[in-house]
């Protein structure tokens, strides 16, 4: 607690917004033959996927790939059938107390940003500070404006969600996430809502996340971040992992025939 | 007109209207939270919650208030012996507020719950993810949203319980309205047409502007997305 009250007294010196890099290169996320069906419908199958603390994971693939769905079992927003989960060691608890503080740790950012829509931004970024770690109210706040300075929506603190631009709600989305100090962030298509002019400002502030040392994993469909950010590429299709590598083995040397399809539609233009 | 003068200077018909809008305002108060707690057993987590609470609207929904108001009399208080107060007008007061209460409840939680219905899943996802437990996500998130946008049906309702609240003649309250007006029209048969007029203009008048403050406040309150 005493380092967020040092780090609001002190001039708006850029602090990274990831916290726990120390133990980089440890197992953190670790899902291991995850299996989930929507009735006959087989949209994860037997999943197998480490990611490390520090690592920038860039999840690809065409729509209904289940990159959303394997995203979303992550913090249980998606039930599995079979296969283990688990968080910087434990696995995923079941509904309840635990998960619910699992998912503290656990940051999330929405294709559809999800503000609350009967709060102002300030109070979009302090609810879940006071009401899950009772944080007081006062360093909230102080954490929540050192959160939008950072993603430079500042100024817009007092407003509510919908007199924002959609970039600045994504961008006020991200802030409200970190304000819960999460170990990973997820983005879920994080700019796939947003007009073409706005996208750059969120990647630009995921780009500075990355480069910060958080964990981070990240499904989008903007090659140039994948290529820019990311440690590592996974592409899934059809409920599959089918390859997995760096951005530079992935997109110069695609393995299989449909991540070279996959590319080849995406990077003619 | 001078039969209208005569009625009122006779009958003591705001009184009556006075009953009726004590027993709507009670009613309002305790199937408002009844209604509350309903609605959050039927969007939470616990499957049995959600069974009680959806058994209990389809009864009361579906059960005429007049056997609700009857049974109140004859089986809650003659037989169970549930009783409010000593003085006769008073118990009878309250087993009409309970009796109106527990069905007005049902319409209260499906007003409630089509309100929940125009908040979207995403933010009931935002706050869970966040840590959020169930009560926090429902008290913070969802319900003050599916208030703002579940205004107009639950003014509805209100317009509805009090026009029902004259079934409390059924509970034997004879100080409301409609027994007030079976009264006088036993004793002025000639002035029939005047004494329908007296209570159904009387309810216009009281009627009217809850419509007119619903429409403005559901336009006013409604949520910006």
């Amino acid at each position: 607690m005493s380092e967020q009250n040092e780090a609001t007294t002190q001039v708006r010196r850029p602090k990274p917004l990831a916290s726990g890099t120390e133990q980089a290169g440890q197992p953190l996320v670790e899902l291991s033959h995850v299996d989930k069906h929507y009735d006959k419908l087989h949209v994860l199958k037997d999943i197998n996927l480490t990611v490390n603390k520090g690592e920038v994971l860039v999840v690809v693939g065409p729509s209904g790939s289940g990159k959303s769905t394997m995203c979303r079992t992550i913090n249980r927003l998606e039930t599995i059938d079979s296969g283990v989960i688990r968080i910087d060691g434990k696995p995923l608890p079941q509904e309840g107390k635990e998960l619910a503080e699992l998912r503290a740790e656990v940051g999330m950012v929405f294709q559809s940003f999800n503000l609350f829509a009967n709060k102002t931004i300030l109070d979009n970024v302090t609810l879940a500070p006071i009401k899950v770690r009772h944080m007081d109210k006062k360093e909230a706040e102080d954490l929540a404006m050192d959160l939008l300075d950072r993603v430079g929506v500042a100024s817009q603190a007092n407003k509510m969600p919908s007199q924002l631009s959609g970039g600045q709600q994504q961008r006020v989305a991200i802030a409200r996430a970190l304000a819960m100090r999460p170990k990973v962030m997820l983005f879920d298509e994080p700019t796939s809502a947003l007009d073409p002019e706005m996208v750059n400002e969120v990647l630009d502030v995921m780009v500075e996340l990355a480069h910060e040392g958080m964990t981070m994993i990240c499904i989008t469909h903007e090659m140039g971040f994948a290529r820019k950010a990311a440690d590592r590429i996974v592409f899934m299709a059809d409920g599959q992992i089918l390859e997995s590598g760096t951005p530079d083995e992935f997109f110069d040397h695609p393995k299989t025939d449909r991540a070279k399809d996959f590319l080849s539609k995406i990077l003619t233009h | 007109m001078d039969n209208f003068l005569a009625l009122f200077s006779e009958y003591d018909v705001l009184g009556a209207f006075l009953v009726n809008i004590e027993l709507t305002l009670w009613s309002a108060l305790f199937s408002l939270v009844l209604g509350v707690v309903l609605v959050m057993m039927r969007i939470s987590p616990i499957s049995s919650l959600r069974a009680v609470a959806g058994g209990y609207v389809e009864l009361f929904k579906n059960m005429p208030l007049t056997i609700i108001m009857v049974f109140m009399v004859l089986g809650a208080y003659a037989q169970l012996k549930l009783t409010f107060s000593d003085t006769f007008a008073t118990n009878f007061f309250w087993l009409a507020v309970t009796g109106l209460s527990l069905y007005t409840a049902a319409f209260v939680c499906e007003a409630l719950r089509s309100g929940i219905n125009t908040v979207p899943l995403g933010q009931a996802e935002a706050a869970r993810a966040l840590g959020l437990n169930f009560m926090q996500s429902a008290g913070l998130i969802i319900l003050p949203q599916a208030f703002r946008g579940s205004v107009a049906p639950l003014g509805n309702t209100l317009i509805a319980l009090l026009k029902n609240s004259t079934v409390a003649a059924a509970a034997s309250v004879s100080t409301e309205t409609s027994s007030l007006m079976s009264e006088m029209i036993e004793f002025h048969a000639d002035a029939i047409i005047e004494i329908f007029l007296i209570f159904a203009i009387g309810y216009v008048i009281l009627i009217i502007p809850i419509g007119v403050l619903t429409t403005y406040l559901s336009n006013k309150l409604a949520v910006r997305r």
